[in-house]
């Protein structure tokens, strides 16, 4: 136990030394989570709207008016001739152009009807679509208070409708934090564990100071072993920073219970370093370990674990693949958990999925171990 | 004095027997899998639905539900709490509870109300799912007027058209983005490790005391990513055209030429990087973590309009951004060089003052 533990000590001297390298792995949860929470956002907000507009009459401007009030346009250029269009949408200024008939609003009153084509970048399905819903209820909700005012509204009363009452489950702001956080957690131990990891066991072997190590007359396992306590350490320490982090600064309260939370993570955190462990037991020189783990974790950790895109959108191929990488069903368990507050049982599979793969992983790496060098 | 300098590169690369498989294989697996992963496109949403009517109207909304081609029924539940019960247990996304009045609401009231409870813990599809699902309500209620001879009447005729992406395909979207995340990964990440390499194995020293002045030595380690930065970006073009059909609309030989000004950007990064670092896990650590900011800053997978203004002021030091903004441009809209010149500007700036600093940066004298 004595030796188990100086090797410890050696490995924390290790890790203490690089400065730069420690710093860097406390601060990057803290940079992320400030990312996540504040910078980054689905939302589509400020869509930069072109206006075409040869009538510029009452209605149009009181249209234009209400477009550039709202918080998802913000009129950018004011075109004159329907050639402008093009150019302005290659030179990537506009997002979306509001062309109206000339004439508009003696069409509307006198003609009952009158046209405006939006005219959307369609690059991006996602924030065309949702601009044109929203230009949409805009323009609708004028020509209501126009029919109002000018009592033509005489069929409306005939009209049915349905009205739908919308009630957001556990986000009822639709704070983009609550979804983030559960996969920055992921996301952050994954890296700092596996890669970690298996940078510093690759590292002796490359520079052939695991030779030193193993004919000390300490157990290999043991030298293994104490290579992942520190870092251990470190993701613990992370996790509590990540934790009080989503607490105090993003307000993101944990409403299950703490204790599974703490349970869940620790066993992701032991999850993630016997894979830095297996990988570091397949390569032999540091690029590769840092490009299989870095890489071969990392892109998977940010598009399959379901931190950004849902999972079941994916083809079916891609979401077999998803079941392999540990942060998709460490995510599913925290936002379980965290977000939902729901008791332990509702996430079993995952807890259960999680344990198979700390031993299974465990159990391939210890096989590989080689104790002897080539 | 270069070329053999260059050989000396090429050699160290090819001798290693990971690096020149991966060149090949990662851009064909990035390309291969993401476009489908990297989709904000809803669809497939699970809903559960609770029908307290059973009668010919809720029938007809359940059925036009089903068929929109976004949601998925997983059950219809007998109670509320058992549609809650199916979104706890992570069935359902968003519970649709149809009151037991609708149809006699609808024809004697007119006003019928009807109750969505969606899952906002993933907010993106919370948000999306309810929105369809209004829209889906406001259409049927639409189709009910019209049977009842109640036809809308003129006002406001709104036409939509969607430009440059006419099949709406997230997909086309996020490929040539994609190209600039691998050739970052890629040009970015080996250099940083290249330089660093050096220095722990020891071979630094006999560079450090032949003549070989600084910025020939960058120029050497440079070079080589700039052709491996080609073959990434060419199998990347070529699965985008055989795989998904996609062609830029606008010139390919803006394309590379472009490419050729980016690669020495973010491979002069990576020298910095390997520079000012120690080890090779120090340095992999600080690249790993500037380039999980930088892509995220980029406006590769969120929109950087919708960021704070704060934000929206870092990403102009982000030159992912201004690649992904031509790519995307030339690619999708078929800019020409002169549309894209104040971005071309930027890169450029970046370019003069990143290589500029991995010459300066890298020291004989230890």
């Amino acid at each position: 136990m004595n030796q188990f533990s100086s090797f410890v000590r050696k490995e924390f001297c290790h890790i203490l030394r690089d400065k730069r390298t420690l710093l860097i792995l406390l601060v990057m949860p803290v940079v992320e989570i400030i990312l996540f929470g504040f910078a980054i956002s689905t939302d589509v907000r400020n869509i930069r709207l072109g206006i075409l507009d040869p009538s510029n009459d009452v209605a149009t401007r009181s249209i234009i008016q209400d477009m550039d009030a709202s918080k998802y346009f913000t009129v950018n250029l004011v075109l004159h001739t329907p050639e402008e269009i093009e150019e302005a949408f290659r030179k990537n200024k506009i997002d979306m152009v509001i062309v109206f008939e000339d004439k508009f609003y003696e069409r509307v009153v006198h003609n009952g009807s009158a046209s405006v084509q939006l005219l959307a970048d369609g690059t991006n399905p996602n924030t065309a679509k949702i601009g044109v819903g929203y230009a949409t209820n805009i323009i609708m909700a004028y020509q209501m208070r126009l029919s109002q005012k000018s009592a033509f509204s005489g069929a409306s009363s005939a009209t049915i409708r349905i009205v739908p009452n919308i009630k957001m489950l556990y986000n009822p702001q639709m704070k983009a934090a609550y979804t983030f956080v559960p996969g920055v957690m992921g996301m952050i131990l994954m890296l700092i564990c596996s890669v970690m990891t298996s940078i510093a066991i690759v590292r002796e072997k490359e520079r052939g100071t695991m030779e030193v190590l193993l004919v000390s007359p300490v157990k290999p396992i043991s030298i293994i072993l104490s290579k992942t306590v520190p870092y251990l350490v470190i993701s613990i320490v992370n996790m509590i920073t990540i934790f009080l982090l989503s607490i105090f600064v993003l307000k993101v309260p944990v409403s299950g219970s703490m204790a599974w939370l703490i349970i869940v993570s620790i066993l992701f955190i032991f999850v993630s370093l016997s894979l830095g462990m297996l990988i570091s037991s397949i390569v032999k020189t540091q690029v590769a370990a840092m490009l299989f783990s870095g890489i071969g974790m990392m892109l998977p950790g940010m598009l399959l674990s379901g931190l950004m895109f849902p999972i079941e959108n994916m083809p079916v191929l891609l979401q077999w693949i998803s079941y392999m990488v540990p942060a998709k069903w460490y995510i599913t368990a925290v936002k379980c958990i965290m977000i939902q507050g729901l008791d332990i049982s509702y996430c079993l599979t995952e807890l259960y999925v999680l344990l198979g793969m700390a031993v299974l992983f465990i159990f391939i790496s210890l096989k590989r171990f080689k104790y002897r060098l080539e | 004095m270069l070329k053999y300098l260059l050989e000396k590169e090429f050699k160290q690369l090819m001798r290693n027997r990971f690096l020149p498989k991966m060149i090949i294989i990662m851009p064909c697996i990035v390309m291969l899998l993401f476009p489908w992963a990297a989709t904000m496109e809803i669809k497939n949403i699970n809903i559960s639905i609770v029908d307290n009517n059973h009668t010919v109207t809720s029938q007809r909304l359940i059925n036009k539900i089903t068929s929109s081609g976004y949601f998925k029924l997983v059950n219809v539940s007998n109670t509320y709490s058992d549609a809650i019960q199916s979104i706890e247990y992570g069935e359902a996304d968003i519970a649709l509870e149809i009151s037991n009045n609708l149809e006699n609401d609808i024809t004697k009231e007119g006003v019928s109300n009807i109750m969505i409870s969606a899952n906002a813990v993933d907010g993106m599809k919370g948000s999306i799912g309810t929105s369809y699902l209004a829209s889906i309500i406001s259409d049927f209620t639409n189709e009910i007027n019209e049977e009842g001879g109640v036809i809308s009447q003129g006002g406001i005729l709104l036409k939509p058209y969607f430009k440059f992406n006419p099949e709406m395909d997230y997909k086309v979207f996020m490929i040539p983005a994609l190209m600039v995340m691998i050739l970052t990964m890629i040009c970015g990440s080996l250099p940083s490790l290249n330089i660093v390499s050096e220095k722990e194995i020891g071979t630094i020293e006999q560079i450090n005391v032949t003549p070989v002045p600084k910025a020939i030595f960058i120029i050497a380690k440079l070079l080589p990513y700039w052709i491996i930065g080609f073959i990434v970006l060419t199998i990347s073009i070529l699965v985008a055209w055989l795989v998904y059909g996609l062609i830029p609309s606008g010139s390919i030989l803006t394309i590379y030429c472009i490419s050729i000004l980016y690669i020495f950007t973010i491979s002069g990064f990576g020298l910095i990087v390997s520079n000012y670092s120690n080890t090779m896990q120090q340095a992999m650590f600080v690249m790993m973590f500037f380039i999980i900011i930088l892509l995220l800053m980029s406006g590769l997978f969120t929109p950087i309009n919708s960021m704070p203004d704060w934000a929206q002021a870092i990403t102009i030091f982000n030159p992912l951004k201004y690649f992904i903004e031509i790519m995307r441009s030339i690619y999708l809209k078929g800019s020409s060089l002169k549309d894209i010149l104040p971005q071309l500007y930027s890169l450029f700036c970046f370019f003069i003052v990143l290589t500029t600093w991995a010459v300066i940066s890298y020291r004989k004298r230890s």
